[in-house]
This record gives C-alpha cells, sequence and structure tokens, in this order.
C-alpha cells in the first residue's frame, strides 16, 4: 500500500523506531514539523520531549542523557547547527553517542530557509575544534531518512560517537509516496548488538566505582593518547562504514557525482543523457564522512570524466579531485544560496564539459 | 568524638587537592560532600562540573560525574535528570562559569523548574584563566582586566545571581551563605542541606550561592582573603534565604 510521507515526518518515526528515549531542540525553519509532531507523541510515549532555550542547550541537554546513557537526539537547520559545533566536539571527546540531525538550508548568515547542501564542508570537516569525526549520513529520500534515523542510535553506540545526519530543506518539506509503512518495515539493518554500557553515569551504586566522563586531560601525554585512541576507532568506521550508491556505472564514458536532493536531480539527468546517446552513470555518496574514495578511485580508472553536482559553491568536489588526483577531468556545476539544482542545466553542464574535453 | 567528626566522607576521595592555599572549593567540595552522605544518596548521584578551576570535582567526589562546556552545566543536568528523574543530580559552577557565559542556560532551566540543585561558588574572579573580572567582581576590585578597579559606567554592574534566581516562578530554593568563617560554613552547610532536601522532594529549583574567597585570583594571603569576603562581598552579597518554598 502507498503511503505519503514527508522527509521530517519520516525523521520522527524513524527517531521513535530506533528507540529514541529524549529529543530537545529550538525552532528553526525549515525543520519545525519535527518538533511539533514530537511535542505530541513523545509525552504519549512516556519519552522526553523538550523545548530549549537555544540550539546551545539543545545539544547540551542531548549531551546529558547522553551522559544517562539514553537515547538522544536533537534536529536544527544550519544556523542552528553552527552553534551546537563546541558540544559536538565535546560529545566527540567524551565518546558520548547521540543523533544530531542538520536540515540543511540557504547561507551563509541568517539565509534563507530553502533547502541548500552548503553545511557538507561543516559536516564532514568538523565546525568545531581539534581532531574530530562523526559519521555523517546523507539521506535522499524520505525512505532513507526513515531508516537512516532509525539505525543512527545503534551506529552511534557502536563507535561511542555522534553520527550526523544532513539533507537539505526540499527533502525535509517534500511529501513522497513510499511503498509500506515505513514503520513497519523489516528490522535495523544493522546488526545490533547489545550496546557497551560500562561508561553510563547512572549513580554508582551497590559497590560499582565512581564513573568520570571527561575530556580535559592535562598530565603530560595523555591528551595524544586519548587522540590516537579516537584515531583507530575513526580508522576503523572508515574501513566499515562507507556507503554509495551507483547507477549505470559500469558502462559510462561520464560520471555523476553527487548527494541528497542533487543526486536526485542527476538520476533524472542520466536518464536523459542516455535517451539522447550519451553513456552517463551516477555515483552517490551515502555516507560523506566516510567518504566513498574507493567507489571514486575506481571509476576514475574507467571513465572519461566526472561531473559533480552540488547545491553549493563546490565543496564535495574538493574530496572528488582529491581522490582523482587529476587522473580524469573533473567539472563542477552548482547552485548555493537555497537554489535547486535543476536536470536541464546539468544535462548541458555535461555536454558542455565533453566538448570541452 | 573530634576524629570521626573530621573524617573523611564516603562521598569525598582520597585525592588531594590541586587547588591553591586558602581556596574554597576545598570546604564547598567538602560541605556537598558531607550532605549527599547525610541524606544516603551517594550512590545515585549524579554531579556536573563546570569549566574553571572545579573542573576538577570529578577527581575528589566520591559519586559519579561529567563535565560540561563552559556555562551548559544546567542543561546537562536537564538532560541528566528528565531521562533519570529518581537521580539526584546537581551543578557546581563559578562565577565566570554560571554568571556570564551560562547565564541563558541557569536561567531557563531555574525558570522550567527543573529539579536539580546548583551550588554555585562566587568568588569575584575567573581564577583558573588567572584572575580576570568576573560578573560578580564588586565596584572598584582590581582584577588582571579591571587593574584600575571595577568601574561600573565602564564594566557594568556586579551580578546578584541568586536574587535573580529567586525571583523566578519555577524555583523553590535561593540562598547565600559565605565560607569564609566557621559559623558561615555551618550555616552554608544546612543551606546545601534544605536545597538537597528540596529536589529529593522532588520540589523543583534549588541553588546555593557560596561566597568563597580566592586568593591566588584576588593577589591576597589566604587569611587577608578570607576576611576581605566576611567583611566586603557580604556587604554586597547579603547572605540570606531569598526563597524557601513557593
Amino acid at each position: 500500500m502507498k503511503h505519503a510521507v514527508q522527509g521530517n515526518r519520516a525523521l520522527c518515526d524513524g527517531a521513535i523506531a530506533g528507540g529514541l528515549d529524549a529529543y530537545y531542540a529550538y525552532p528553526i525553519t525549515p525543520q519545525n514539523e519535527i518538533s511539533a509532531y514530537f511535542s505530541q507523541v513523545l509525552p504519549e510515549r512516556g519519552k522526553v520531549f523538550l523545548q530549549a532555550e537555544s540550539e546551545i542547550a539543545a545539544i547540551n541537554m542531548v549531551f546529558g542523557s547522553a551522559v544517562a546513557g539514553k537515547r538522544a537526539l536533537t534536529t536544527s537547520s544550519s544556523p542552528g547547527i553552527s552553534l551546537m559545533q563546541e558540544t559536538i566536539s565535546y560529545l566527540c571527546a567524551c565518546e558520548l553517542p547521540c543523533v544530531i540531525a542538520n536540515v540543511m538550508r540557504g547561507g551563509p548568515g541568517l539565509g534563507n530557509i530553502s533547502g541548500s547542501q552548503q553545511d557538507y564542508f561543516q559536516s564532514t570537516r568538523g565546525g568545531g575544534h581539534g581532531d574530530y569525526r562523526m559519521l555523517v549520513l546523507a539521506p535522499a529520500g524520505a525512505m532513507e531518512i526513515f531508516t537512516f534515523a532509525r539505525d543512527a542510535f545503534a551506529l552511534a553506540e557502536k563507535y561511542r560517537n555522534p553520527v550526523l545526519i544532513v539533507y537539505d530543506g526540499y527533502l525535509g518539506q517534500m511529501l513522497e509516496t513510499v511503498d509500506g509503512d515505513p514503520a513497519s518495515l523489516a528490522g535495523p539493518l544493522l546488526p545490533t548488538e547489545p550496546p557497551d554500557r560500562s561508561w553510563v553515569l547512572d549513580g554508582a551504586s551497590a559497590g560499582r566505582p565512581p564513573r568520570k566522563i571527561r575530556s580535559l586531560l592535562m598530565q603530560e601525554g595523555d591528551l595524544e593518547a586519548l587522540n590516537w585512541r579516537l584515531h583507530a576507532k575513526y580508522e576503523r568506521m572508515v574501513s566499515a562504514e562507507v556507503r554509495w550508491e551507483e547507477i549505470s556505472v559500469e558502462d559510462a564514458e561520464v560520471v555523476l557525482v553527487a548527494f541528497g536532493m542533487a543526486a536526485r536531480v542527476c538520476t533524472a539527468a542520466c536518464k536523459r543523457l542516455r535517451a539522447e546517446g550519451v553513456r552517463a552513470g551516477l555515483i552517490r555518496p551515502i555516507t560523506l564522512w566516510p567518504f566513498p574514495e574507493q567507489a571514486i578511485a575506481r571509476a576514475a580508472d574507467r571513465v572519461r570524466r566526472m561531473l559533480v553536482v552540488e547545491m553549493n559553491l563546490g565543496q564535495m568536489v574538493e574530496d572528488v579531485r582529491r581522490v582523482v588526483a587529476g587522473r580524469i577531468p573533473v567539472d563542477f556545476h552548482g547552485r548555493p544560496g537555497g537554489s535547486l539544482v535543476v536536470e536541464e542545466d546539468i544535462v548541458a553542464a555535461v555536454r558542455r564539459s565533453g566538448a570541452a574535453s | 568524638m573530634s576524629a570521626s567528626r573530621f573524617s573523611r566522607p564516603d562521598a569525598l576521595t582520597a585525592r588531594a587537592h590541586n587547588y591553591c592555599p586558602g581556596c574554597g572549593h576545598g570546604i564547598a567540595h567538602r560541605l556537598v560532600a558531607e550532605v549527599i552522605d547525610e541524606l544516603g544518596v551517594r550512590e545515585r548521584t549524579i554531579a556536573v562540573a563546570p569549566v574553571g578551576c572545579a573542573v576538577f570535582a570529578y577527581d575528589y567526589w566520591n559519586f559519579d560525574v561529567t563535565e560540561a562546556p563552559h556555562g551548559r552545566p544546567p542543561a546537562v543536568a536537564t538532560g541528566i535528570k528528565r531521562v533519570l528523574p529518581d537521580r539526584i543530580v546537581f551543578t557546581y559552577q563559578g562565577d565566570g562559569d554560571l554568571a556570564a557565559i551560562g547565564t541563558a542556560e541557569i536561567i531557563h532551566a531555574a525558570n522550567r523548574g527543573e529539579n536539580f540543585t546548583t551550588v554555585f561558588v562566587n568568588n569575584t574572579v575567573y581564577g583558573m584563566t588567572s584572575g580576570q573580572m568576573a560578573p560578580t567582581t564588586l565596584p572598584g576590585q582590581r582584577t588582571l582586566t579591571t587593574p584600575a578597579g571595577r568601574d561600573p559606567g565602564r564594566d557594568g554592574h556586579p551580578l546578584r545571581v541568586t536574587e535573580l534566581v529567586a525571583s523566578l516562578d519555577g524555583v523553590v530554593y535561593a540562598a547565600r551563605a559565605s565560607i569564609a568563617t566557621p559559623s558561615g560554613v555551618r550555616t552554608a552547610r544546612a543551606r546545601l542541606l534544605e536545597a538537597f532536601r528540596h529536589q529529593l522532594a522532588g520540589d523543583g529549583f534549588s541553588l546555593v550561592e557560596l561566597l568563597s574567597p580566592c586568593p591566588a585570583g584576588l593577589g591576597m594571603e589566604p587569611v587577608t582573603a578570607a576576611a576581605w569576603v566576611a567583611q566586603e562581598l557580604e556587604k554586597y552579597y547579603p547572605v540570606h534565604v531569598f526563597k524557601n518554598g513557593r
């Protein structure tokens, strides 16, 4: 049976299916549907809903519930995510699992309330201080928003690290039809082992020694040791968690690289190019970090050129060019400021890059 | 009698403090530990340590402690207490942490009536960063960043946090005490006990401000610093129970 689902609502349903215990957020467009819905259903289910006084407070409430070993979520949009960066660094340093969703809007500054992909750098490079990494999941539709929100808690607990879900305001607002009720679909994609709870603060009872959660390490060498231990964990994420999708890459002469909403438009552009005799394919990174380097490198050995398409001025293209390392031409087409990329422009860009090479 | 009186509370570890000679944090930590022991809640207590000198509190208390980003302990404590409502949760914050960078978090946690306790240590300076002006620095008081003394016309006025917090409907207990004299220490202990009792009863938000000496930050000998707190600080910040019950 077909269901109509809005992206932001799919996030709510996914988080609840994933065992959400507590949600904290501050109002910001284009993701207000999330707190409106949670304010109704979470109290009914005996879960915590709290509207925070700021995004800074919201992410620190998430920090507190994570300290207590509960599954906590905050959602926001670009400027609000900027405000959370300091605490995201603390969450990574203290190895606290939680989920953060950024429904990206146009920037910089107050920007607008349209959809954009201008937070790729912030998401993958860390807007906060110090060496840290987060798994960054980039769904391209309501169904993926649901499954990623559902599985993100298990991923966060597996690595004791925050997981960031990013999608643009268009995907957040759009109503899509999906086959079947998302909430009744098969179990988590991930094998969920019982999470390690040996670090949780819930009271030092029954003779267990008190636990401390801290990132201040003043003894010589201690902080370096923490960094190396975190680095080893990030390397495990790189080897185990990279995800991407390939469409018609096998025989392609030109490969488009795009994520999220831009990848949806690229899928349509590929079809049209194929109909017009251009063998076009698409690589869609699903994890923005870790970045699907193998897929890009393999394609670079086979195809003549690539075109990276983003709803920004060119951010992910830097990662693609880093991996391609000059072996083939990598062109870019993008629109910043909350404007949507369109099929015709992508087709034209492919034709232009073909004529040039 | 005296031997048992001065034994170490269960809620305090045996670790030697890093605090400077004459610093009030040692007394404040011990008073909190005594109250936790008296209420028999050590095994279900979770504390939130601030950024500042007292970040090291997690080494000194014998119960679960987390750090928090600067100024955010009330938001972190909210996130703990909301999911573990039967635990005893408190924040321990200095004047920079609570009254400058964390003003929004303390006011809103208090106003929501979050059922945790805040221990607010007011020593009028940023101790850990070498003695800059704090929101609570007195008019005319010389600090690293007010070398000619705090000029309220230029630097603003000292903030009376406890009076401000007492005005909020979500607050059940708001009191100030001084730990610069033996009698002040006894009063402080009683007020901390009352604050934690309100939390145990589920009454709402409670706060105790402790006027505390920081000899290093004030540039004074320990004895002089304690006398200054008793003589000067208590004049500007009345030692009083501003609210008890609603």
